[in-house]
């Protein structure tokens, strides 16, 4: 129980295509933080922020620069760059300076601005990067999410319109949420008619890139206690394992994976929850509710079965009966996910966490889980970086 | 026909009658990598830092595989008209690693399932500078 800490504070600033400076985001989302949790921004004595890679050198302090803006008030800062699982990481950084006794009062924050169009490698000739080589040679992004897709038709029989359904329930679940991006109620047909990117994907499988911020204000459960929010969401677990020699899946932006001759191959996404699981003391049947990384519909599948919510090869018949929206059995992504809210790499896993901390309290209003008593959420980014965190209530 | 044309990447196939991937195999676990590293063996529990160049299984079972429906960003010179092609990610028994490449002109995702045996063969891609293209590897389904 002492390994545990209090979610005290949520905030975000809306996703989309603001066009504006990350700082602006992430501002918003912290005063919004501040004022859920009632504490003054000089309550806070540790600033850690995710990281930014697209912003310029403010994002790579992003830390410092949110404290900055925000009004320098002598806190310590810490800025975390760990790909997607940044927002994850920067937390796990606020939860031991807290369990250590170092601080007691935290803001976990990130916020980006995302260029328009698809992501492009940086210019030059450079057969060393692995990333130059496998776009000289024809490989972009949406085809490792494709390879995975299809593995699941070949394998388990899912089809394309078992991936629509994904879409078309996500779209359901973030119609109604207000930092969402798209809030539209996609159809099949809709979904049908989009373009098709990489066989089977099609263009709706596929998350976009957006402008977005979040922010959390956790702190000792001591603290907590002292200011009447004894009953506040708790983080009981957060995983950031990197992937165990010898990957068994293929993944961006390589050309190959590990090679299995001296070791077992091993699952980089199953490891992620399972790490999650050992340290909240819980298991996969004790979730209530879980936020993963659906950068593309067939993944929010893969994710369902690495958090063991199912066996494998068994998520797609979870999304034909219903189960996976909200009122189903396993209720998944209720906020909309990446489908609604498109890729804000340093605020998306922040945003699962205030997503969860927002179910756990009841005040997810049209996209309430009712009853909600742990969430999980799961991500996984580049460069064997990946999170996993457990909220109870 | 393809004589001519020079690899798209140096060092990552051979070009003889029978092509291979060129890769490296750590001497002391065993471990293969493509492409080919220098330095050290990312084999936790070994500490060897030699590696010899092997050639790569020519064959394997098909593992997945997908297209690229729309014109991929530079470095990659596309025809144009674009013309989409597929991509197969093959496992190699041997090595017991999976690999990424195109697949050979004319044969598209409706032509493959998984498991089937696939080859390796070498064919041209697009280039900027040369105007009969570059040499590049590619799966082929064994007939």
């Amino acid at each position: 129980m002492t390994q545990e800490i209090a979610i005290i504070g949520a905030g975000m600033h809306p996703w989309g295509k603001w066009g504006r400076k990350f700082v602006e985001y992430g501002v918003e989302a912290a005063r919004e933080a501040l004022a859920d949790a009632g504490i003054s921004w000089r309550d806070v004595q540790f600033v850690s922020g995710a990281a930014t890679m697209r912003c310029g050198y403010p994002g790579y302090v992003a830390g410092a620069t949110f404290a900055q803006a925000l009004g320098w008030q002598g806190a310590e800062v810490n800025t975390s760059y760990a790909a997607c699982a940044s927002g994850s990481q920067a937390l796990a950084a606020a939860r031991a300076k807290i369990l250590s006794g170092q601080a007691e009062v935290a803001l976990v924050i990130g916020a980006d601005t995302t260029p328009k169009g698809f992501l492009a490698p940086a210019k030059g000739e450079r057969p060393d990067d692995p990333d130059w080589v496998r776009f000289r040679v024809g490989v972009t992004n949406p085809t490792y999410f494709a390879l995975y897709a299809r593995r699941r038709m070949e394998m388990y029989g899912d089809t394309q319109e078992d991936f629509a359904r994904v879409k078309v329930k996500n779209a359901e679940h973030g119609f109604t949420n207000p930092k969402a991006r798209y809030r539209k109620k996609f159809t099949m047909e809709d979904v049908a008619a989009s373009a098709m990117v990489a066989d089977p994907l099609r263009l709706m499988d596929i998350c976009a890139t957006s402008d977005g911020g979040a922010a959390l204000i956790v702190c000792s459960l001591d603290y907590a206690r002292k200011i009447g929010k004894a009953n506040a969401p708790r983080i009981a677990a957060i995983s950031t394992v990197t992937p165990t020699f010898a990957s068994a899946v293929i993944e961006m932006p390589d050309l190959a994976t590990d090679s299995a001759v001296a070791m077992d191959a091993h699952s980089f996404r199953a490891a992620l929850p399972r790490k999650a699981y050992e340290e909240a003391g819980i298991g996969p049947e004790d979730v209530s509710v879980a936020e993963v990384y659906d950068l593309s519909t067939a993944l929010e599948m893969d994710w369902m079965e690495d958090l063991q919510l199912c066996p494998r090869g068994e998520a797609a018949g979870l999304v034909r009966e219903g189960a996976t929206r909200i009122g189903g059995r396993m209720p998944i992504n209720p906020s909309g996910g990446l489908a609604c809210f498109g890729e804000a790499v340093p605020a998306q896993a922040i945003a699962q966490v205030c997503e969860l901390t927002w179910q756990l309290r009841g005040q997810s209003g049209d996209r309430q889980v009712q009853g909600a008593k742990v969430g999980i959420t799961a991500n996984q980014g580049l460069f064997g970086h990946g999170s996993s965190v457990i909220v109870k209530a | 026909m393809t004589q001519a044309a020079k690899p798209v990447l140096e060092g990552f196939f051979t070009t003889g009658e029978n092509p291979a991937l060129l890769g490296s195999r750590c001497v002391k676990c065993g471990t293969f990598y493509f492409p080919s590293v220098e330095g050290f063996c990312r084999n936790p529990d070994c500490d060897c830092s030699q590696f010899e160049s092997v050639e790569l299984s020519r064959t394997g079972k098909l593992w997945s595989f997908t297209n690229a429906c729309y014109k991929p960003p530079e470095p990659y010179i596309a025809k144009e008209p674009f013309e989409p092609y597929a991509i197969a990610a093959v496992e190699l028994a041997k090595e017991k690693m999976i690999v990424l490449g195109q697949v050979v002109e004319g044969v598209g995702v409706e032509q493959l399932k998984a498991d089937l045996e696939m080859e390796l063969v070498l064919e041209t891609i697009p280039d900027a500078v040369e105007p009969e293209g570059k040499l590049t590897w590619k799966w082929k389904p064994v007939a």
